[in-house]
């Protein structure tokens, strides 16, 4: 229960502005389509420069959290999900909107977000200090192959194909052993004046989730939205809160399935919400009514992809695996500030753990709040022109990047990988697993150095990476993961040969 | 996707993974590249199969990219580069901020070229989206930019 002595941390003027900032910035980013989640926060880094480390992630916790819940705004006004997580809520959300039920929809969306994501932030709350303590007993071999977990299971999960992921994962790896070796001081792969310093997480960060979607906005030419926001009736929030918990059944399906999904390293809030509204759909005696403005379907989405939320932090607060790609930027994010994941953070710096995570539970309330209030503006912002969008991105791109460490090679960095992820997207290769590379080469790497000294002194390199209970089990985990997703992706091949062939 | 834009792409990262093992497998010290030879090994591997399976056509992932996208892409991609790579550093942020942002606001804007008033609207875009930077970078963060020959 030490998380309950620093609420009043989260209640400090700055703390609280800066919570309150993050959860309607967020909500309004959220509804903008081509402004993903990840994206908002690796935007947002640099802002966080200037703050403590605690202020910094209570912004960037905000952000994640209510742009998750903003994408349901344009997903039910505009028929555009704001961000993948928000596809289920299109389903039943936008079809509500046509027939005049718009601010129920948006009502049931925020009030079932809010519901999922407390417990989710709980979850995140009761899990994590008992797990980084068992953290505690990893050795440097150990620590190695959760880093190579980390990578595979988000290339394996996050990619349309196994192979691309996992090559996506060893670019990212080996972009960070670009600079001056730790150990011997030797100049690795330095073939520009700008990498002398090796590649900063930070403008990479930006440069690869920012720039893509800059160059997709310019790809789609000149063209609007097209889509119009459909006129919001009036509806009472008490029959709202009624609704939602008459539909125990949805929520419930909703919450546990996205804390479940949430905690799986490497599955997003997008698989979350539309197996939570698959199972509803399932469950539900009115099996008929879903794709037909269905409330139930909305609640299950909704709940589902933001009590993903705080789940997705457990395995990177103790073991430093993001479970999804946004977690990966809050990564980021932590280490800037000196801080590791692990019981360095909870024994070391329990102040910044326990305010962060009870922001993420304010939030949860406040977002809730505002999103019905600001859900209006949201859906106004989210038909801004993709062309004044794509430029607002660029250039905060440029800005953020040169404000890491007032260096020109940032930018150049940012700009060079971001160009470079464009085309691998196209390609299909995936930016996650370079990101997790990119941050967990560096721990790969010291503890494959350090793992090593220690074998070359006691067993030898092979007995003491390949042997043990835990390495073992590791290892069995790594490959298990590549195992499934070669046969999830050999099935899902399969069946589209067979509907080729059919149509 | 055509099959020669995924012998392309995967034939890139193909090369690129074939110079970090080269790299690794022939500077010194041997000891600061034990890892990167670990990671070229296994980045060869991976990009050698998909290179393969690019050249037999058995690639499926990916959309490519077509001429339609490369072409409305285009403008706003030399932009980009001339941006980052001169005008930022050459001109000053701010200048070249301002210019980039109008000038792609103007390229991309759906908004016909012809009305005097759409002229008007980006410019006031561009000078209100100036002055949030400005506040934001220069006065809220207080990160110094390069000014050079104008600001």
């Amino acid at each position: 229960m030490e998380f309950i002595y620093y609420f009043g941390d989260v209640f400090t003027p700055l703390s609280f502005m800066l919570l309150l900032g993050g959860t309607i910035g967020g909500l309004i980013l959220g509804a903008t389509p081509g402004l993903s989640p990840t994206m908002a926060v690796a935007l947002l880094i640099p802002f966080t420069f200037q703050l403590e480390a605690a202020q910094g992630l209570i912004l960037l916790g905000a952000a994640y959290t209510s742009t998750v819940a903003g994408g349901a705004v344009s997903a039910i006004l505009l028929k555009i999900p704001g961000a993948p997580a928000n596809i289920a809520t299109t389903l039943d959300g936008h079809t509500m909107a046509k027939q005049g039920q718009g601010a129920r929809a948006l009502q049931l969306s925020f009030l079932a977000s809010a519901v999922g994501g407390i417990f989710g932030v709980l979850l995140l709350i009761f899990l994590t200090p008992v797990l980084a303590q068992w953290a505690l007993a990893f050795g440097p071999s150990h620590l190695f192959w959760l880093a190579i977990l980390g990578v595979t299971v988000i290339g394996t999960l996050d990619s349309a194909s196994v192979v691309k992921g996992l090559l996506s994962g060893c670019i990212g790896l080996w972009l960070a052993t670009i600079g001056f070796d730790d150990i011997m001081g030797a100049q690795r792969f330095i073939f520009h004046p700008a990498l002398g310093g090796g590649i900063n997480i930070i403008a990479a960060l930006i440069g690869l989730f920012a720039i893509p979607q800059v160059l997709t906005m310019f790809a789609k030419g000149r063209h609007n939205t097209g889509a119009e926001v459909i006129e919001v009736q009036r509806h009472s929030i008490l029959e709202a809160f009624r609704e939602l918990f008459s539909r125990t059944r949805a929520l419930s399906i909703g919450t546990l399935t996205g804390s479940i999904i949430g905690l799986i390293p490497g599955v997003g809030g997008q698989i979350a919400g539309l197996v939570a509204y698959d199972q509803t759909k399932k469950f539900s005696s009115e099996k008929d009514k879903f794709g037909t403005g269905h409330s139930e379907g909305v609640i299950a989405a909704e709940s589902a992809n933001n009590a993903m939320v705080g789940p997705s932090l457990v395995p990177l607060l103790t073991l430093s695996i993001p479970g999804s790609p946004t977690a990966a930027v809050l990564l980021g994010g932590l280490l800037i500030h000196g801080i590791f994941p692990g019981s360095d953070l909870f024994d070391n710096h329990p102040d910044v753990a326990w305010t962060f995570i009870n922001s993420m539970l304010i939030g949860q309330v406040l977002m809730c709040i505002f999103g019905l209030y600001v859900a209006g503006l949201a859906a106004r912002v989210a038909q801004v022109p993709q062309s004044v969008m794509a430029a607002i991105v660029l250039s905060l791109s440029v800005f953020g990047a040169y404000s890491v460490q007032g260096s020109m090679g940032d930018v150049y960095v940012m700009a060079c990988l971001g160009i470079g992820m464009f085309f691998l997207e196209r390609f299909g290769f995936s930016a996650a697993p370079l990101v997790l590379g990119l941050i967990l080469g560096p721990i790969a790497e010291a503890n494959f150095i350090q793992g090593g000294m220690i074998a070359d002194a006691s067993v030898g390199k092979a007995s003491y990476f390949l042997t043990g209970g835990l390495n073992l089990f590791l290892i069995a985990v790594v490959l298990a993961s590549i195992a499934y997703s070669v046969w999830m992706e050999l099935r899902s091949r399969r069946y589209t040969t067979k509907e080729e062939a059919q149509a | 996707m055509n099959r020669s834009q995924h012998i392309f792409g995967s034939g890139l990262v193909f090369a690129v993974g074939l110079w970090v093992a080269w790299v690794s497998y022939t500077q010194q010290p041997a000891e600061a590249f034990l890892f990167p030879r670990l990671i070229a090994t296994v980045f060869v591997g991976l990009a050698g199969w998909t290179f393969g399976k690019a050249v037999m056509g058995l690639s499926k992932v990916g959309n490519g990219v077509t001429r339609a996208m490369f072409l409305n892409m285009l403008p706003g991609l030399i932009i980009t580069l001339i941006y980052v790579f001169w005008a930022a550093k050459s001109l000053g942020f701010y200048t070249a901020t301002a210019i980039a942002f109008f000038v792609l606001l103007s390229i991309y804007d759906p908004d016909p070229h012809t009305e005097a008033k759409t002229w008007v609207k980006r410019g006031v875009i561009t000078a209100v989206f100036l002055a949030v930077m400005y506040g934001l970078f220069a006065m809220l963060l207080n990160v110094y930019t390069p000014r050079e020959i104008l600001f």
